[in-house]
C-alpha cells in the first residue's frame, strides 16, 4: 500500500501508570488485588446534559445500554473515594513531582498553574462518571530518525477501575486500579510511517522507564490513532505490542479503503436503509435454527430490517477474516445481542433457503438488495436493530469515526463513536496547584539519565559489555549494580552478570528473587571479594540465604562453601602428592594434568584454581 | 469577576473579558482558548483559559501578552419552553425548590454548571419525571442549606401551602441537606398537611453522572404520590443506588458527611422503602398520617430566640448566663449519657427557671431515651426546671422549642407542648431494632 498516496497520518497516546506510594486522590495503595471483595457496590450513571441538551455521543450511547455497574471493594485496599462516597483529597504532589521531569525529559511547556478537570466517561469504569484529569504540559519534542515529532499533550490522570466481567446483566468492577496515578502523553496526528509510530512509542516509554513508573503487564497501555484523507479518524485502543504496530495500521488501512469502495459501490447503486422494522416471529415459529428458537421460547423477538442496495457488500472482507457484515455486527453486539444475521451468509445456522425466500418476501427485495436478523429479547433486539440501521446509513455516507480496541491479531474491532470535544469541565472538589518557575529550574537540573544515557555511561565506567549494560538496563539493576560496586572493588563483570543474566536464571527455575534484596547481594560479593566464597558459587550462597533466611555468610558455611586457607590448600596438595609419588616421579611435570583434575576434585570449589596450579607446580618441581 | 490584582490588571489593559477567544502568549509557549471567569480564591496572579482540547489551565500574567482572537458574550444558558400537555390520568405534583441542586445542566463550552430550577428545567435534565407525575416546579430560595433560617422554614411551608391550595396532589422539597433534617422537623411541626410533603436532596452534586439526586428525586416522587401525608425526608438507604427510604421528618439526622445513605432514623425504623418506583412500608404495623381531603393548615408562628447548647466536661454556667442575659426565650441542652450537665451549670439553670425560660435536655448519644432520674445530677437537673426531651433528637428538640415559643407564651403551656408528641418526634416504645440501623 502507498501510504503517502493514501494520506496517512498517525498520532500516538501512551498512557503510563506512575508508581507512587498513594493513588491520585487519596491515599490507597496503587497495587492490585486479588484477594475477595469485603463488599459489592451497585450503581448507576447517567449522562448529564450539555447546555443545548446535546449529550455527549459517546456517554449517551453507552447509557443507551442502561447498564447498572457493580464495584468491588475492600475494607483497607479502597476507601470511600474510589467509592464516590468521599470527595477526592488534594492532589498527590509526588505523582505531579514524576510529571514534571517526564515533562522536561521532553522538552516541554509546563503550564502555570494546574486545574483538574472532570472528562465524563460513563461506561461504568470511573465510580463518578467523569476521569479526574489535568493539563501538565504541552508543546515537547521527540526526535526520530523519521524526523521530528511534536509531543503535544501530557496530562496527569486518575486510572480507571478493572473491569471484571459481567454478572446478571451488570458490568463489573473492581475499584483497585481506580486512582492509581496516569501518565498520558499524546503526539500530534503528523507520523506518515508505521515504524515511525513504533519507534516513537519504544523511545517514549524508555523516557518513562527513566523515572518512578510501574513496570510489567497492563502498567503501560498505547493507543493509536489513524486516518487517511478520504477515510476518517480512528482510535485503537490498547495496543500492547509494539511489534504489532505496523501491522495494526496496514490492518486500518486496508478496512477504511475497503470501506470507502463499499461507500463508492453503494452510492453506484443508489443504497437506500429504511426506517422500517419487520417483526419475524411468524416466520421463523418453527426453524431449525438454535438462536431464532431459542429467543422466541423466551417471548423474544426475531427483527429485521431492509438494505437495499447492500446485497454481496455485507460479506465483503473488510480486515483480514473481517467482513463488513463483522462490522455492523460490532454495532449490534454493543446493545447486547451476541450476533446478527444478514444475507450474504444465508442460508446457513440452521436458517434454511425457504426461510430466506420469505423474509425476501415480506421485506419485498429486489436483487442487490439484502436484509439483516436479530433475535434476541425485545429491548435488546429493537436497540440492536436500530444500530445497525445506524451504522448502515453511515456506509453509503462515509467511513465513520470510532473507537476500536486492539486485537492480538492486529485487527481491532468497534467499541464506541469518537467521544466529542465537549465533554470535560473544572473539578471543584481540587484546589488548583501553582507549579513555579524556580521549582521547575530544579527539577531540570536533576534530571534522571534517559535509559540509553545511563547504558552509554556503564559501558566506559565499568567496561562492561553491550548486552549485559543493555540487560542491566532493561531489567533496571543499574541501581543495585552500582550501589554495590560503589563499596567493592570486584570485578563489575562478576555482578553485572549476577544481576542480568543468574537471577533471570534462577526466577526461571522458581526461585523468588524478589526476595534477593540488595543487601543480601552486597553481602555475598563481599565474600566473594575477600576470597571466602568462590564466585562459582555465588548462586548457590544467594539461594540458600533467602530460603533459610540465613546471612550469605552463616549459608556459605552451612553449605560447606567456605574457601579453605593457603596453608590448608598446601597441607591437602602435599597428601596428595604423597599419595601419588610414584607418578609424579616417573612422569614429572606430566602428572600436573591429572593431579589439578585431583585436587579439584577434592577441594570441591573451595580453593581458587589459579592457587592449586601454582602449588602444585611448585611441589611437584621440588619433588625432584 | 473573580479577577482582581495583577491579573485583574492585565485583562482590563488587554481590554479583555470572560468568554472572549483569547491568545496568550509567554516566552516561547502560547495558549489558545476560552477566558474563563476565576473561582473565587485568593490568587491574583493566573488567569484561566479552557483551551481547544477541553483542559483549563492557570496562566501567570508575567511577562504575558493577550490578544484578542474573537470576542465572545458572556455565555448565557437559553431554552426554549417545552408546553408539555398536562395528563389528566396522572397526580399533580410540585417541586419547590430552596436551593439544593437536584438537577443541573452543564455548558462544556466554558465548563460551567447550571442548576436547574424550573419545571423545564428539571424535566429537560429528568425526562422520566413525566412518567410519574405533572411536575409544577418552583424556586422559592437560592440558598446554601447551611444558611436556612426559621424565617425561611416559613416561607417554604408558605409555598407548600400556597401548592397545595393550588391542587397540587404531593409536594417534594428540594433541599441542602446538611440541614435537611431541621427543616423536615420545622414543617411537621407547622403544617397538617392533608398529602405527602417530601424534602430530598442530593449527596454528590447533580452535575455529575454518578449523582443520587435523580434517584433521590424520583423515589421522593413515589413518596409524594403516596398516601403518607406527613413530612418525610426520602434519600438513598444504602450506598448502593438500590433503594430510597422515606423517613419521618422529625426522627431523622444527617450521620455522615459524605455517604449517599447519609440519613438515618434514630429511634425509630424509616416509614418506608421505595425501590423501582414501588412504596413499601418496612414495619406493617407502623402509624401513619393518611392523605386525605381536609384542608391544609398552617400554624407558622415562630419563636427565633432559642439556642442550641452542647454540654461537655468543663462547660462554664457562663453559657447559659449568656444567653438568658441577651434575651433568649429557650434553650436546648445537649446533654451527656442519659441527658446531664455538670453541677456547676445548677444555680444558671435555676436562673432560667425563675425568669420562665425553659430548657429542654436532650442526649448527645442521639440514641435512646433521656432518663434524669437514674442518677442523682439527673434528678438535680429535674429540680432545676429542666424538661425532658425524651427521645427526640436534639435538633428536633431545638425546632420543635422554636416552634411551641411561637404558639404560646405561657411556659407551662410549652413544656406541655414539648413533652407531647405532635408529629411522632417523640416514641413511648423503643425497641431492638432502633440502633445503628
Amino acid at each position: 500500500m502507498d501510504y503517502d498516496k493514501l494520506g496517512l497520518k498517525m498520532g500516538l497516546e501512551v498512557h503510563q501508570q506512575l508508581n507512587t506510594e498513594k493513588k491520585l486522590f487519596c491515599p490507597c495503595k496503587c497495587e492490585l488485588t486479588d484477594k475477595k471483595p469485603d463488599y459489592t457496590l451497585l450503581r448507576m450513571l447517567r449522562p448529564t446534559q450539555s447546555e443545548l441538551g446535546k449529550i455527549d455521543r459517546a456517554a449517551f450511547e453507552e447509557s443507551r445500554r442502561k447498564l447498572k455497574f457493580m464495584y468491588e471493594s475492600y475494607n483497607h485496599e479502597t476507601c470511600l473515594v474510589e467509592a464516590d462516597d468521599e470527595p477526592p483529597h488534594p492532589l498527590n504532589k509526588e505523582a505531579l513531582e514524576i510529571a514534571l521531569i517526564i515533562a522536561s525529559l521532553l522538552s516541554m511547556n509546563i503550564v502555570d498553574e494546574f486545574h483538574t478537570m472532570r472528562k465524563q466517561v460513563i461506561d461504568g469504569s470511573n465510580t463518578g462518571g467523569f476521569q479526574r484529569t489535568g493539563l501538565v504540559a504541552t508543546d515537547g519534542r521527540l526526535e526520530t530518525e523519521y524526523g521530528t515529532v511534536v509531543i503535544e499533550n501530557l496530562c496527569l490522570e486518575e486510572d480507571a477501575a478493572r473491569r471484571m466481567g459481567q454478572k446478571k446483566g451488570k458490568v463489573v468492577f473492581r475499584l483497585d486500579r481506580l486512582g492509581i496515578p496516569l501518565l498520558e502523553v499524546t503526539t500530534d496526528p503528523s507520523m506518515k510511517h508505521p515504524e515511525q509510530v513504533k519507534e516513537v512509542a519504544y523511545q517514549l516509554g524508555q523516557v518513562l522507564r527513566s523515572t518512578k513508573v510501574k513496570r510489567g503487564l497492563g502498567t503501560i497501555r498505547q493507543d493509536l490513532n489513524i486516518s487517511i484523507s478520504e477515510g476518517s479518524r480512528v482510535e485503537i485502543k490498547g495496543v500492547q505490542d509494539l511489534d504489532l504496530m505496523p501491522k495494526m495500521v496496514e490492518n486500518e488501512v486496508k478496512r477504511q479503503v475497503n470501506l470507502i469502495e463499499i461507500k463508492n459501490e453503494l452510492q453506484k447503486r443508489d443504497a437506500k436503509v429504511a426506517d422500517d422494522i419487520y417483526n419475524l416471529n411468524d416466520i421463523f415459529k418453527k426453524t431449525d435454527s438454535k438462536i431464532i428458537s431459542n429467543a422466541i421460547s423466551k417471548d423474544g423477538n426475531i427483527l429485521s430490517i431492509k438494505l437495499e442496495g447492500f446485497k454481496g457488500l455485507i460479506g465483503k472482507e473488510v480486515q483480514p477474516e473481517r467482513r463488513f457484515g463483522t462490522e455492523l455486527a460490532g454495532y449490534a453486539k454493543k446493545m447486547g445481542v451476541s450476533g446478527i444475521f444478514h444475507t450474504d451468509e444465508l442460508p446457513a445456522y440452521g436458517i434454511t433457503v425457504e426461510e430466506v425466500e420469505e423474509v425476501s418476501k415480506l421485506l419485498k427485495l429486489s436483487k442487490n438488495d439484502a436484509f439483516i436478523i436479530v433475535a434476541d429479547n425485545e429491548e435488546k433486539a429493537r436497540n440492536a436493530i436500530i444500530e445497525v440501521q445506524r451504522r448502515a446509513k453511515i456506509a453509503i455516507i462515509e467511513v465513520p469515526e470510532e473507537t476500536r480496541k486492539a486485537l492480538d491479531d492486529a485487527n481491532s474491532e468497534y467499541l464506541r463513536p469518537l467521544p466529542t470535544a465537549s465533554r470535560m469541565y473544572v473539578e471543584t472538589d481540587i484546589p488548583t496547584t501553582v507549579i513555579s518557575r524556580e521549582h521547575i529550574k530544579v527539577i531540570e537540573s536533576n534530571l534522571p539519565e534517559l535509559p540509553v544515557e545511563k547504558k552509554t555511561r556503564i559501558i566506559e565506567q565499568y567496561k562492561l559489555s553491550e548486552d549485559m549494560a543493555s540487560q542491566l538496563v532493561r531489567l533496571d539493576k543499574v541501581d543495585d549494580f552500582e550501589y554495590i560496586m560503589f563499596s567493592s572493588k570486584i570485578d563489575p563483570t562478576t555482578v553485572g552478570s549476577t544481576l542480568a543474566y543468574t537471577l533471570k536464571e534462577l526466577r526461571r527455575e522458581g526461585v523468588d528473587v524478589s526476595k534477593i534484596d540488595r543487601i543480601i547481594l552486597k553481602k555475598t560479593f563481599a565474600l566473594v571479594e575477600k576470597g571466602n566464597i568462590a564466585k562459582e558459587v555465588i548462586s548457590d550462597v544467594l539461594v540458600g540465604s533467602i530460603n533459610e533466611d540465613t546471612s550469605p555468610k552463616e549459608t556459605a558455611i552451612r553449605l560447606n562453601l567456605i574457601m579453605l586457607s593457603e596453608q590448608e590448600v598446601e597441607d591437602l596438595i602435599d597428601v596428595l602428592i604423597l599419595e601419588n609419588k610414584k607418578m609424579v616421579e616417573d612422569r614429572g611435570m606430566g602428572a600436573m594434568g591429572a593431579l589439578m583434575g585431583k585436587s579439584m576434585q577434592k577441594l570441591q570449589g573451595k580453593a581458587d584454581g589459579k592457587l592449586v596450579n601454582k602449588l602444585l607446580m611448585d611441589k611437584i618441581q621440588n619433588i625432584k | 469577576m473573580g479577577y482582581k490584582g495583577s491579573s485583574g490588571k492585565f485583562l482590563d489593559s488587554s481590554d479583555i473579558s470572560i468568554g472572549d477567544i483569547v491568545k496568550i502568549t509567554k516566552n516561547e509557549t502560547s495558549y489558545q482558548g476560552i477566558l474563563l471567569d476565576r473561582a473565587e480564591d485568593p490568587d491574583d496572579k493566573h488567569i484561566v483559559l479552557k483551551l481547544n482540547s477541553g483542559y483549563n489551565v492557570g496562566i501567570d500574567v508575567v511577562d504575558a501578552t493577550a490578544e484578542l482572537v474573537q470576542k465572545g458574550d458572556i455565555p448565557k444558558l437559553e431554552h426554549h419552553p417545552l408546553n408539555i400537555k398536562k395528563d389528566a390520568d396522572k397526580p399533580d405534583i410540585s417541586i419547590i425548590s430552596t436551593g439544593g441542586t437536584v438537577a443541573s445542566v452543564i455548558d462544556y463550552k466554558t465548563g460551567a454548571v447550571h442548576p436547574a430550577f424550573t419545571a423545564d428545567d428539571l424535566i429537560r435534565a429528568n425526562p422520566e419525571l413525566l412518567s410519574h407525575a405533572n411536575i409544577n416546579g418552583k424556586a422559592i430560595l437560592n440558598i446554601l442549606s447551611e444558611n436556612m433560617r426559621p424565617e425561611y422554614w416559613v416561607k417554604t411551608a408558605r409555598a407548600i401551602v400556597d401548592e397545595i391550595n393550588d391542587g397540587a396532589d404531593g409536594v417534594v422539597i428540594a433541599h441542602g441537606t446538611d440541614t435537611m433534617h431541621y427543616t423536615s422537623a420545622a414543617l411537621n411541626f407547622m403544617l397538617d398537611t392533608p398529602v405527602p410533603v417530601v424534602v430530598t436532596g442530593a449527596q454528590r452534586s447533580s452535575d455529575r453522572p454518578s449523582s443520587d439526586a435523580f434517584m433521590n428525586l424520583i423515589s421522593s416522587l413515589v413518596a409524594a404520590k403516596s398516601n403518607i401525608a406527613e413530612v418525610t425526608l426520602c434519600m438513598h438507604a444504602e450506598e448502593d443506588d438500590s433503594y430510597c427510604y422515606l423517613h419521618r421528618g422529625t426522627k431523622v439526622r444527617k450521620m455522615h458527611t459524605t455517604r449517599r445513605d447519609t440519613f438515618r432514623s434514630i429511634n425509630a425504623l424509616p416509614i418506608a422503602k421505595i425501590e423501582n418506583g414501588n412504596l413499601k412500608l418496612v414495619d406493617k404495623t407502623v402509624e401513619y398520617k393518611k392523605r386525605s381531603n381536609n384542608d391544609v393548615h398552617l400554624r407558622d408562628e415562630l419563636e427565633e430566640k432559642v439556642a442550641l447548647i452542647k454540654s461537655y466536661p468543663g462547660i462554664p454556667g457562663d453559657i447559659i448566663d449568656y444567653h438568658i442575659d441577651k434575651g433568649y426565650k429557650g434553650m436546648v441542652l445537649e446533654g451527656t449519657g442519659l441527658g446531664h450537665c455538670p453541677d456547676n451549670l445548677l444555680p444558671s439553670l435555676e436562673r432560667a427557671k425563675n425568669e420562665d425560660i425553659p430548657i429542654i435536655m436532650t442526649s448527645q448519644c442521639f440514641y435512646g431515651l433521656v432518663d434524669m432520674n437514674v442518677y442523682s445530677t439527673g434528678r438535680k437537673i429535674l429540680s432545676a426546671g429542666v424538661i425532658s426531651g425524651l427521645d427526640m433528637l436534639p435538633e428536633t428538640a431545638y425546632v420543635k422549642m422554636v416552634w411551641a415559643l411561637g404558639q404560646t407564651d405561657n411556659i407551662e403551656e410549652v413544656k406541655k407542648i414539648i413533652q407531647t408528641d405532635i408529629a411522632g418526634e417523640i416514641g413511648e416504645k423503643s425497641s431492638e431494632k432502633f440502633f445503628l440501623n
